[in-house]
């Protein structure tokens, strides 16, 4: 047992340490700020140039072929340079990945890994959030072709992305799990139209809805078997609840080393309270940081990603919204009286923790049932 | 990096284990069951775990931080009352001393450390805890460090915790001292074991008050069905379930860092366990009093004897309160101005 880094390890961080010193953009934590998604593409694609990105992935692809924990190492530098974190894909990739034929898997992860490709995730729509099998766009076969008839929402960067990994019931005659497909629909075609969502934090270019009107998929670009799409939404929102996949304890830290620095900076100014609260942020943050290393040492032995990783969603919800709170107790009055101010957007950004990806109650059903085996009513 | 425990650790977890089950208490009652418990007390000493942390005749600990903070889970889990955590605190605060006869530790009335005193008697009540020594070290103030001392532990008291011991050092109790000396380096790299070894009995007694209370939902009927059916007690053990996950990272770490980091980086590692393990154990714990109802409230329930258990080790070296007055101190500098 050593938490200390290999050599190898050890050399990979000075190298991205060096790196960074050099390429550090400087741009806003993503929950606060418009800028941080306008520059994100620029941000993967020095990351992935100076092969820094995709470690974990398989050198065919782009990646590195590297264990998982140098996502960790480099996620824990970028916390120190006060860098942004890196751009969050991993669960697109182990959907393609783990689904896709090797035709899909060639045709589309190259672009997805470098950064060259923008994608979106097509999932929820206005009636089908937590129970996603419900959902009801359609995408109906015409010749080599599917047209996808539909409205989806919660669709991160879907105004800037290149392909949506769309999610559409291609069987209306079985059960609702089973008439599911999944597609890679390119977003460039006029059947597609784009609404923006403002989130209570005021930013703009994170949330959108997106509505299919007879958009257009070559039947070539199903990801998976017709009917797989209940099977290939699981592994991308299992992936998607795993803090090691997402690299936020990244964008945790910079926020509370932020905090502490606003402290430190003036000490006289903050009651035992605040501070406390500061301190309380952190002793979570580095619970997260401890805890993803442990997730991680477990691969090694083959422990497959399983419901787990909804524990580990909903440690990182409390964590984030422990940081939100904290940065809201510093802020003080502050906080209300501009609403440009950034402990305002970083608390209210925190509350969406409970909700994306999958609820907090959807996760604590998933623990009791399928981790503590508690029986269903 | 890899942090997954060696085969040697996971078979002392596996050992440690079966030892616990086969002469733990199982009952309330069983607590006044003395020919088991000294059952257990034998067997753990003869498994040597009690010198884990005593000196291996270079100076250094015969095992890691982890090792103890593994038997301190263990026994945690199965409330085990036996000396253990008390007597490998005493043990390895004796190596640091360079002595090496069996003592206890008299911990200050806050029970965040050793007691420190500067006259011959002293001027509290003390109090040793989980130990059968007859004698307690503390500390006298000597230039950048301290002078061991002693003091001879009093008669066994009735504590919270109804699983290990504590014993009061009466006020003018005569301090004799020990002509060896401890630096200042050595008592933080000591507190930073405390500190781990505390969370991980805090870990253990939330994995094995979940334990109980798991399957106690599965069974309790109202309604006609299990209540471990109903949504609302399913993420009430959902929270309890990842509370000790997330306890059991951290506190991981803090028990690695005990011999891996410098005093002060071990210490400050133990703390941020701590104040988690604390506040989780808290909320563990009364998540499993509620989840058994009315017979979770009377005396006859395992339960308190976790919930008791939970907060001796809490205040033990110190709560998430007081962590998070040491951690704001530590990280953002001294209180000024404001209260």
């Amino acid at each position: 047992m050593d938490f200390r880094d290999s050599p190898a390890e050890a050399e990979f961080r000075a190298r991205f340490r060096t790196w960074l010193a050099d390429n550090n953009p400087g741009l806003p934590t993503s929950s606060t700020d418009d800028e941080y998604w306008a520059r994100q593409a620029e941000w993967h694609t020095a990351l992935f140039d100076a092969g820094f990105f995709g470690l974990s992935w398989p050198t065919r692809f782009g990646g590195h072929d590297l264990p998982t924990v140098f996502d960790v190492i480099l996620d824990e530098e970028l916390a120190t340079a006060a860098a942004p974190p890196r751009p969050s894909l991993g669960y697109l990739v182990q959907g393609i990945s783990h689904h896709g034929s090797d035709a899909i898997q060639d045709r589309f992860l190259p672009g997805l890994i470098s950064g060259r490709d923008r994608w979106c995730q097509g999932f929820s729509e206005p009636d089908a959030g937590s129970d996603l099998a419900s959902l009801r766009t359609t995408a109906t076969r015409d010749g080599d072709e599917y047209v996808i008839e539909g409205h989806k929402v919660w669709t991160s960067y879907s105004d800037v992305a290149d392909w949506c990994f769309l999610l559409a019931r291609t069987d209306h005659d079985v059960a609702k799990h089973k008439g599911l497909s999944a597609f890679a629909v390119p977003m460039d075609q006029p059947a597609i139209e784009q609404r923006p969502l403002r989130m209570i934090n005021g930013i703009t270019t994170e949330f959108g809805q997106v509505l299919f009107d007879g958009a257009r998929v070559p039947a070539a670009s199903m990801i998976g078997e017709p009917g797989e799409g209940w099977r290939v939404a699981m592994t991308i929102v299992s992936h998607e609840r795993e803090p090691g996949e997402l690299g936020y304890v990244a964008r945790y830290a910079k926020t509370v080393n932020e905090l502490e620095r606003i402290v430190r900076a003036d000490p006289g100014a903050f009651r035992s309270d605040q501070r406390e609260a500061v301190a309380w942020a952190a002793v979570q943050v580095e619970m997260l940081r401890r805890h993803v290393c442990r997730r991680l040492s477990e691969r090694l032995d083959g422990v497959e990603h399983g419901p787990g990783g909804s524990i580990d969603k909903l440690l990182m919800t409390w964590v984030e919204q422990t940081v939100g709170a904290a940065a809201l107790s510093v802020a003080g009055a502050q906080a209300v009286l501009d609403s440009d101010d950034t402990a305002l957007k970083v608390y209210l950004y925190s509350r969406a923790q409970s909700v994306m990806g999958g609820t907090s109650q959807v996760q604590k059903n998933i623990v009791a049932t399928r981790i503590l085996g508690l029986p269903t009513a | 990096m890899d942090t997954r425990e060696t085969p040697e650790q996971s078979e002392l977890r596996r050992s440690a284990r079966q030892l616990a089950r086969e002469l733990g208490p199982t009952t309330v009652d069983g607590l006044d069951d003395g020919a088991r418990s000294a059952r257990l007390a034998t067997a753990v000493r003869d498994a040597g775990w009690l010198d884990l942390r005593a000196d291996d005749g270079s100076g250094r600990p015969l095992a890691s931080g982890v090792e103890a903070a593994i038997v301190a889970e263990v026994l945690g889990e199965r409330v085990a009352d036996v000396a253990f955590t008390g007597a490998v605190l005493a043990a390895d605060f004796a190596r640091r001393a360079g002595v090496n006869d069996d003592g206890s530790v008299a911990y200050s009335p806050s029970l965040t450390s050793v007691a420190v005193v500067s006259g011959s008697e002293t001027t509290t009540a003390l109090h040793s805890i989980d130990s059968t020594s007859d004698q307690a070290y503390l500390l006298v103030p000597r230039g950048d460090g301290y002078e061991l001392a002693s003091v001879p532990t009093g008669d066994r008291d009735d504590g919270a915790d109804l699983t290990r011991s504590v014993r009061v050092i009466p006020v003018g109790t005569v301090v004799q001292e020990e002509e060896r000396l401890l630096t200042r380096d050595a008592l933080v790299a000591w507190e930073a074991l405390g500190l781990a070894l505390t969370s991980a009995d805090l870990v253990g007694v939330m994995r094995g008050v979940l334990d109980v209370s798991v399957e106690y939902a599965k069974e309790r009927k109202q309604f006609g069905v299990p209540v471990g059916s109903f949504q609302a007690v399913q993420h009430l053990l959902a929270d309890a379930h990842c509370l000790m996950e997330g306890s059991a990272s951290i506190a991981l770490y803090a028990s690695w860092a005990v011999d891996n980091l410098e005093p002060l980086a071990a210490r400050a590692a133990g703390r941020t366990a701590k104040a988690y393990c604390a506040r989780a154990a808290r909320t563990v714990c009364e998540t499993a009093v509620q989840v058994h109802g009315g017979i979770g409230n009377t005396w006859e329930c395992m339960v308190h004897v976790y919930l008791r258990r939970a907060l001796l080790s809490s205040q033990w070296f110190g709560d998430d309160s007081v962590q998070l007055h040491e951690l704001s101190g530590e990280r953002l500098g001294a209180t000024v101005g404001l209260p």
